[in-house]
């Protein structure tokens, strides 16, 4: 059975982490015994360790999507990336989608370096429109405030966004990562184009019972981010929840229309 | 056997979710393979008298065998003695105490003379740090979680008291645990429902440093799914027999 995790995140020697090996492998570990058979993945600057984690400098970026790329490389079929850019440097991110996904990346990332509703996020969709891959955009499930280390922003910013691009898939990140999740399911519900992925820490009863209500199982993606075991949770809890055809378009048939065809729809060998 | 410590019957005041009743959690367990569960009122958490919701929940338990009363005790009210001896006849396995929603300081006199009573009753008692997600909470919901300082000064409130912490995190628990003697450390159970699997790993981390004997299985229903914690534990490296004991063996050990 396919199982893609729309929004996975690796480590590199480069990052903050000195454990940055064990987790690596931790992720692939747990992945196999879920039965994860895509990870997509990105990896953002140096995680806080030359710039912040939310705004990667320049430099930090493309030492991050390359390692990125290089982890793709080692495990072929099995782990996809995502571009990851800051829009606040816009001809800068454009080279770097290009480069990357002729490097073979499938999506883009965009986390909390500007805010979702900015033009500046503009050009960057209109390169995700002309490569036809998906925009990961982290988000702040009703931010009340501007919290700190990052220019969060909520669904409301994320819908206004896709509105402007009607042609990009947005996938809007973690509806269990913190927040009101019941607020962006509000807004997402009009936005045809707007995925809600479902990773995130967050493991609360009638959340995903929401999900179905607001977008349906046909704009619902499967996710783990850095919590794998409420990722599996959900995706059993669902098995209550939904048809066994509907479970299959949340496991990965909805990740499959959305990114570009070099994504697996079989298991990795 | 397994033992989930902590679940919960009645409603939240600040959110809407499915279930509730003793029949769904009844249902629930059945889906997930739980044997038996300690049953909290959490309606009463946030009532004036939380006591008044302690029937509720003995009725339950009469009602449905595999269900084990916890009732609460509100240390600032009059009542406090009475709640306790009532949860000793009725054989209760621990009470609980909810300070920031009671408006109690948590580690001040009323909640002392809770750890001391319960202490002499042979009582544990269970303590939430958290009940939902700080990032999420309703902008009313203003009480604080409990510390890791709190949890210290009340398990060194009394030689003989034992608590059963649920909801807490590796930083916590670490803090807790590396923060009090061997002697201390062993009076406390912690329940894994927010403790982090794979790929940061701190509920494997903890099993290592902190010692498999000092957790139990719990999930924080209805206000969570309980797949969480049964996912976590699947994804452990684990020895079936260590397994079984978080499942269930050393509540039973820790409790009798």
């Amino acid at each position: 059975m396919t199982l893609i995790d729309v929004h996975a995140h690796f480590h590199y020697p480069g990052g903050a982490r000195a454990d940055w090996a064990e987790r690596n492998a931790s992720r692939l570990a747990a992945g196999k015994r879920i039965g994860i058979t895509c990870h997509v993945a990105s990896i953002l600057g140096s995680w806080g360790r030359r710039s912040p984690t939310y705004f990667p400098s320049p430099d930090d970026v493309v030492a991050g999507n390359d390692a990125m790329l290089a982890i793709m490389r080692e495990h072929p079929g099995l782990v996809q990336g995502y571009a990851c850019v800051n829009p606040n440097y816009t001809n800068h991110a454009l080279g770097e989608i290009d480069r990357c996904l002729a490097a073979g990346m499938i999506g883009i990332k965009l986390a909390a370096s500007r805010r979702a509703d900015d033009p500046l996020l503009d050009p960057v969709c209109a390169a995700a429109e002309r490569a036809g891959v998906p925009i990961l955009h982290h988000i702040w499930q009703h931010r009340r405030k501007d919290w700190p280390g990052q220019e969060a922003s909520d669904a409301v910013e994320l819908v206004t966004l896709a509105r402007r691009h009607p042609k990009v898939a947005f996938i809007l990140a973690h509806i269990g990562g913190g927040g009101d999740w019941l607020h962006s399911l509000h807004a997402a519900r009009p936005a045809s184009n707007v995925y809600v992925d479902l990773s995130g820490s967050g493991v609360d009863t009638g959340m995903l019972e929401s999900c179905l209500d607001a977008v349906g199982a046909g704009r619902m993606l499967w996710g783990a981010d850095i919590t794998m075991e409420t990722g599996w949770a959900k995706l059993r809890h669902l098995e209550n929840l939904i048809s066994p055809e509907e479970l299959e378009r949340i496991r990965w048939k909805n990740a499959a229309s959305i990114f570009p065809s070099q994504l697996p729809s079989s298991p990795a060998p | 056997m397994r033992i989930d410590v902590n679940t919960f019957v009645g409603r939240y005041p600040f959110r809407k979710f499915p279930g509730g009743s003793p029949q769904s959690l009844s249902e629930a367990m059945d889906r997930n393979g739980i044997d038996r569960a300690w049953i909290s009122n959490l309606s009463a958490v946030f009532w004036k008298d939380p006591t008044e919701g302690n029937s509720v929940i003995y009725l339950a338990a009469v009602q449905h065998s595999r269900l084990r009363p916890v009732p609460a005790v509100h240390p600032g009210l009059p009542n406090r003695e009475a709640v306790l001896s009532e949860a000793v006849r009725r054989k209760a396995p621990c009470v609980r105490a909810d300070p920031s929603f009671y408006g109690v300081d948590p580690s001040g006199s009323e909640m002392r003379w809770l750890t001391k009573a319960c202490a002499s009753a042979g009582l544990p008692l269970l303590l939430a740090v958290r009940l939902e997600d700080g990032r999420q909470r309703h902008p009313n919901d203003r009480s604080a979680e409990l510390t890791p300082a709190n949890l210290r000064e009340l398990v060194r409130s009394d030689p003989k008291v034992r608590l059963l912490v649920t909801h807490a995190d590796r930083e916590c628990i670490e803090q807790v645990h590396f923060g009090s003697t061997p002697e201390e450390a062993a009076r406390i159970l912690w329940d894994i429902c927010w403790i982090w699997g794979p790929p940061e790993d701190h509920l494997a981390l903890l099993l290592d440093t902190v010692g498999v004997q000092r957790f139990t299985f719990g999930t924080g229903m209805p206000l969570r799914i309980p797949e969480n914690s049964l996912a976590k534990l699947d994804l452990l490296d684990i020895a079936p027999h260590d397994r079984k004991r978080i499942e269930g063996g050393n509540l039973e050990k820790w409790a009798s």
